[in-house]
């Protein structure tokens, strides 16, 4: 069938460059760009871990990685607690501002990170937060987005769930801890995966408040090691891949939670 | 009589009002953090750029007006910036949802093999972009061993002459594209993937009733089913084209002679090299601006179809 052969070629397509990242960290660095242009890019000829040792010696790999699950994990589990609280009380709660809030939660929306790029690096500046991991976290906990795909998702729950709470007494924090949170795993899940994917590759940020490479995380120090003298593109390479193993691992294993979190942010779009 | 039909309003009333400070306690922290993080610097920003703020500079600072807007907008490096920011946004948007489109709808098959391309296709939405723009350096390697290089030769049957793709003026902005291609198909390919799958089967079958064969089904059934979902990932391929900044960052720095520059790399220089911080604000400003546009472009369409639906 011709669409199961151009499915096939696309496949080849796209996984070329993967395989090649894969396959030249362990190779030695010379044959890494000489046979790049032949079929023997994707054949290992000598399979040696050389190159991942070297990334060790000549950079602090596990402080760059540490410094990425630090932040990331951080900007996540802060922000699964804030924006589910701030969605909860927008969609459930009846009081006085919601309507203002609500509508500054749906405005703040449209505005890109790289719009405020400029006077946050100044305010991080004046607060003296340069070269922090606070800087990297902090301003990126409460998210617009995020709010609003809890309040979508906490507006289609059940009345029914609060109400048998309520007549027991329970007030506002209860039923949001007992009720509301074990009925949305969906929500949580995609907001963790939303959140996780827009900020584990952040490079502009990082680049602009972080100048020591105590709190850099990957991204930065990928691109800084790409042009650490001597070039040597197996290290590079194992650097890559040591970089995206535990990502893709995460993404194999919760693939089907990658896939509907990203499924509902186009829906809800 | 009076004061009995009182009782039940003034209790729902207190219950409601009762809401409101544990509402503030949980909406409270989230929304400090957006007034603090992202109104304040949007509202600073807007008003930054009508000054002419340079950090270290003797002067002081001064309300300017549209100065630094008329001074952005009149420069050839800012203006070939937003050229291509524009070029990649007419470029990439359509060739990255049309092949997006064309892999779900690939994809919209059996189980296993789905799972397992899903897979491959989304990987790379998962690499960040500074690793991606870094191999890729390597794949777009100038001579006969470049992996790209030899590609096209052995497509064209060698009648392909390598080319250095990032040092060349006319070819380092359509290399750029293809990686962002690569990098950006997956993420927009399961958005029209679920989109897929939510069509009715029952639509086919009535079209296929009134004798439409595979194209009519896929014109006047798929396509409009998808209409949001498209209108969706064309708005975000078309915001991320102007936010274009890590690839151009790590590949070319803007090069060769701006051939390559984009806005945010402009300002990001502006703010960085020559501290411009006002100037730098302002080209931000810009960008929020065109980003504004094409979100209300965005909801005016969808509100649109809901309307006639």
């Amino acid at each position: 069938m011709a669409s199961s052969l151009a499915l096939f070629a696309a496949a080849l397509l796209f996984a070329a460059p993967i395989v090649f990242m894969a396959i030249g960290s362990l190779k030695p660095d010379v044959s890494v760009l000489a046979e790049a242009g032949t079929l023997r890019a994707f054949l290992p000829s000598q399979i040696s871990l050389e190159n991942y040792a070297d990334v060790f010696r000549r950079v602090s790999f596990g402080r760059f990685m540490i410094n990425s699950l630090l932040i990331n994990s951080s900007i996540v589990a802060a922000g699964l607690v804030i924006n589910s609280c701030a969605g909860y009380a927008l969609a459930r709660l009846r009081w006085r501002g919601r309507a203002v809030v609500l509508a500054l939660v749906l405005s703040l929306m449209i505005i890109p990170f790289e719009a405020i790029a400029v006077p946050l690096f100044y305010q991080i500046t004046l607060l003296g937060w340069r070269d922090t991991y606070t800087a990297q976290i902090l301003p990126f906990m409460a998210n617009a987005f995020s709010i609003y795909l809890f309040y979508t998702f906490f507006i289609g729950l059940p009345k029914e769930l609060e109400e048998a709470a309520r007549i027991d007494g329970a007030g506002v924090f209860g039923i949001y801890k007992e009720i509301i949170v074990p009925n949305s795993r969906p929500v949580f899940a995609t907001v963790a995966i939303l959140t996780f994917l827009t900020h584990w590759g952040s490079y502009l940020w990082p680049l602009m408040v972080t100048s020591g490479e105590s709190v850099r995380p990957l991204p930065l120090a990928v691109a800084a090691f790409f042009t650490l003298p001597p070039l040597q593109w197996g290290d590079i390479l194992a650097f890559g891949v040591m970089m995206v193993a535990p990502i893709l691992v995460l993404f194999v294993l919760f693939q089907g939670w990658f896939v509907r979190g990203v499924a509902a942010s186009g829906l809800k779009g | 009589m009076t004061s009995n039909s009182k009782r039940p309003i003034n209790n729902r009333r207190q219950q409601s009002l009762g809401a409101t400070p544990g509402a503030w306690l949980l909406a409270g922290p989230a929304l400090a953090g957006l007034l603090l993080f992202v109104a304040l610097p949007f509202l600073v920003a807007v008003g930054l750029a009508f000054t002419n703020l340079r950090l270290g500079s003797p002067l002081p600072v001064e309300f300017v007006g549209l100065e630094q807007f008329r001074r952005i907008l009149g420069d050839p490096r800012f203006g070939r910036a937003l050229l291509n920011n524009g070029l990649f946004a007419l470029v990439v948007v359509p060739v990255q949802t049309s092949a997006a489109l064309i892999l779900a709808l690939l994809l919209n098959r059996s189980l296993r093999t789905m799972v397992v391309l899903r897979t491959l296709f989304f990987m790379p939405v998962v690499f960040p972009m500074a690793l991606v723009a870094v191999v890729w350096v390597l794949l777009y390697a100038p001579g006969p061993e470049g992996m790209i290089n030899a590609f096209l030769r052995g497509l064209s049957l060698g009648a392909w002459q390598a080319r250095d793709f990032l040092n060349d003026p006319v070819l380092a902005l359509p290399a750029i594209m293809v990686l962002s291609i690569w990098q950006g198909v997956g993420f927009q390919m399961i958005i029209l993937l679920a989109g897929l799958q939510a069509i009715p089967r029952e639509l086919y079958e009535a079209a296929a009733l009134d004798g439409a064969g595979r194209w009519c089904g896929f014109w006047n059934v798929t396509l409009p089913q998808l209409r949001n979902a498209l209108i969706f990932v064309v708005l975000i391929t078309t915001i991320l084209a102007f936010r274009l900044f890590d690839q151009v960052q790590i590949m070319t720095r803007g090069g060769p002679g701006g051939a390559t520059t984009t806005v945010m790399f402009e300002a990001v220089h502006a703010v960085y090299e020559r501290q411009q911080v006002a100037r730098g604000a302002a080209m931000t400003v810009v960008l929020f601006l065109i980003v504004l546009a094409v979100t209300l472009f965005q909801r005016r369409l969808v509100r649109q179809e809901r309307a006639v639906s």
